[in-house]
């Protein structure tokens, strides 16, 4: 679904230029869900914006569905970090600004955002503003204005970072449902190892200045996965293991890796 | 939200209403004290009952020159926000105008508008236009400079929303930075209403010809203080209104201002 191929991107600093991004070929299969992971400034919101089309690479290309990606397209929708609400509008019509954006026939979508909003547990909320709303189901209603798109590749920027860290987890086992449902086609950036372990068939371990792939981590555990009591204990310590193992290196005593 | 704000039906009344009628009250009070204790004449300082009087004297006359007081300042008003805000969207549109005009725009109003009432006569006449310019000049500015800041306040978050959905400009324009901008074009409106006021009487000032600047001019002459002090009134009163006009527009358009700010 999403081919990454030589990428890199190059900042103009004060201090001449930055390399945020080199050399990145990733290759992102139909309805994968790929975490990418790395500590703060290692570019994997750049990464994340360039495949959204919404900064160009320096070198290199993505491919989306098979074609190079110049500019934002529909069929690719972005969560960000935070809700980015219109506070003067209901969660309905928040939900239905993509279609009105792209012209789409509103009757036919409206089914759409009440569905969504029920897949979301917002059905009693259709006609609040964003500020009667939590911090967790604000970000609920920007998750239903991006599948409004219906996505095939959904691009999420820490969407949950600005949460508590109970709605984080309540969140995370939403979109595990949400992407079960659906199978969209997910790259999720975080910093958190949980959330990668519990969401990702692969983790893109990304390493800072230059932003480089640092390591590709299969994620063998049965879904539905959960953060409680599970069937899989010892495979998501190991996997929690080795992720910290190689985002920290050193400053963590040796840890047998599991995969 | 404070506390006492939540507090239940007949304190907070007390509270928003009562307190400031009281404030008003005492003030009064004070004055007309102050009148009597120290025996002033009406020629220095007229009693509040005094000014009443001068009304009373007058009450038709007073009226007519208020309401053509009034239409000055709300047709300039209205001219002069439209034209601001007109403005500040063509600058939120094309830098390069914006670029090329904004200095010119910053050195004409840093020239004191009153200076220019002798001149608008010269250029417009002895009329109601020439007054209506003025207000319009010192209405403009401030919601100009309102206006570009709320264009320009949006968050990082929804410009990358609309990018990432290929908002046009347009789109853009009028789905998310116009009514973002709201709030702060209030801020200018409320300034702007209470220029409005102060430009119409300069310009009656000037051009004592009606309205109720020449009333002013006229009861001084006539050294009629509970008059001018009647004027003066009705003026304050004026603006007030014009005042609390756009506060309550504000409160209908954009009534989630006040919930997401605090």
């Amino acid at each position: 679904m999403i081919k990454i191929a030589g990428l890199s991107r190059t900042f103009q600093g004060k201090s001449g230029t930055v390399d945020a991004l080199h050399n990145i070929d990733l290759d992102v299969g139909n309805g994968e869900f790929l975490a990418v992971i790395g500590r703060s400034g290692c570019g994997k919101s750049t990464l994340l914006r360039i495949v959204a089309g919404l900064i160009p690479p320096s070198r290199g290309e993505v491919l989306v569905a098979g074609d190079p990606v110049t500019r934002p397209r529909r069929d690719v929708a972005m969560v960000f970090q935070r809700p980015a609400l219109l506070p003067w509008r209901s969660v309905r019509e928040n939900v239905m600004l993509p279609v009105e954006i792209f012209r789409w026939p509103r009757a036919k979508h409206r089914d759409h955002a009440q569905r969504l909003l029920e897949m979301t547990g917002l059905e009693g909320f259709a006609d609040r503003l964003p500020h009667e709303l939590s911090g967790g189901m604000q970000q609920r209603v920007s998750l239903c204005r991006a599948l409004i798109q219906r996505p095939k590749v959904l691009l999420m920027d820490e969407p949950f970072s600005a949460l508590d860290a109970l709605t984080r987890e309540e969140l995370a086992v939403e979109l595990q449902r949400i992407h079960i449902q659906l199978g969209t086609t997910v790259i999720f950036v975080t910093h958190s190892i949980q959330e990668a372990v519990l969401l990702a068939d692969r983790v893109a371990v990304l390493s800072a200045r230059p932003g480089r792939v640092r390591e590709l981590v299969d994620i063998d555990i049965p879904r539905p996965r959960s953060f409680g009591h599970n069937a899989h204990l010892e495979e998501v310590a190991a996997a929690s293991a080795e992720l910290h193992q190689l985002l920290l290196g050193e400053h963590l005593p040796e840890t047998p890796a599991a995969t | 939200m404070t506390d006492k704000t939540t507090d239940a039906g007949p304190r907070r009344l007390w509270f928003n209403a009562g307190l400031p009628a009281l404030g008003v009250v005492l003030a009064l009070a004070l004055w007309w004290l102050v009148t009597i204790a120290f025996g002033i004449e009406p020629f220095w300082l007229p009693a509040p009952s005094d000014v009443v009087e001068a009304f009373l004297r007058l009450p038709g006359h007073l009226t007519e020159q208020a309401g053509m007081t009034l239409m000055t300042t709300a047709v300039g008003f209205a001219i002069g926000s439209i034209a601001g805000a007109a403005v500040a969207v063509l600058f939120a549109a094309s830098s390069t105008i914006e670029r090329m005009t904004m200095p010119l725009i910053a050195a004409i109003n840093a020239v004191p508008k009153a200076a220019l009432a002798p001149l608008l006569i010269v250029w417009i006449g002895l009329n109601t236009q020439a007054k209506i310019v003025m207000v319009v000049l010192l209405c403009f500015f401030p919601v100009l400079v309102s206006t570009m800041a709320g264009l320009t306040s949006v968050p990082n978050d929804l410009r990358e929303l609309s990018h990432s959905l290929s908002a046009s400009w347009w789109q853009t324009f009028v789905k998310v930075r116009i009514t973002w901008a709201l709030p702060q074009i209030f801020v200018g409106l409320k300034v702007a209403s209470s220029l409005a006021i102060i430009g119409a009487v300069i310009a009656e000032l000037t051009n004592p010809d009606r309205g109720l600047g020449a009333v002013i001019v006229s009861s001084s002459q006539s050294a009629d203080t509970p008059l001018a002090f009647a004027a003066l009134t009705l003026l304050a009163l004026m603006g007030a209104a014009l005042f609390y006009l756009v506060v309550a527009m504000e409160r209908i358009l954009v009534p989630w201002t006040r919930a997401i700010s605090s």
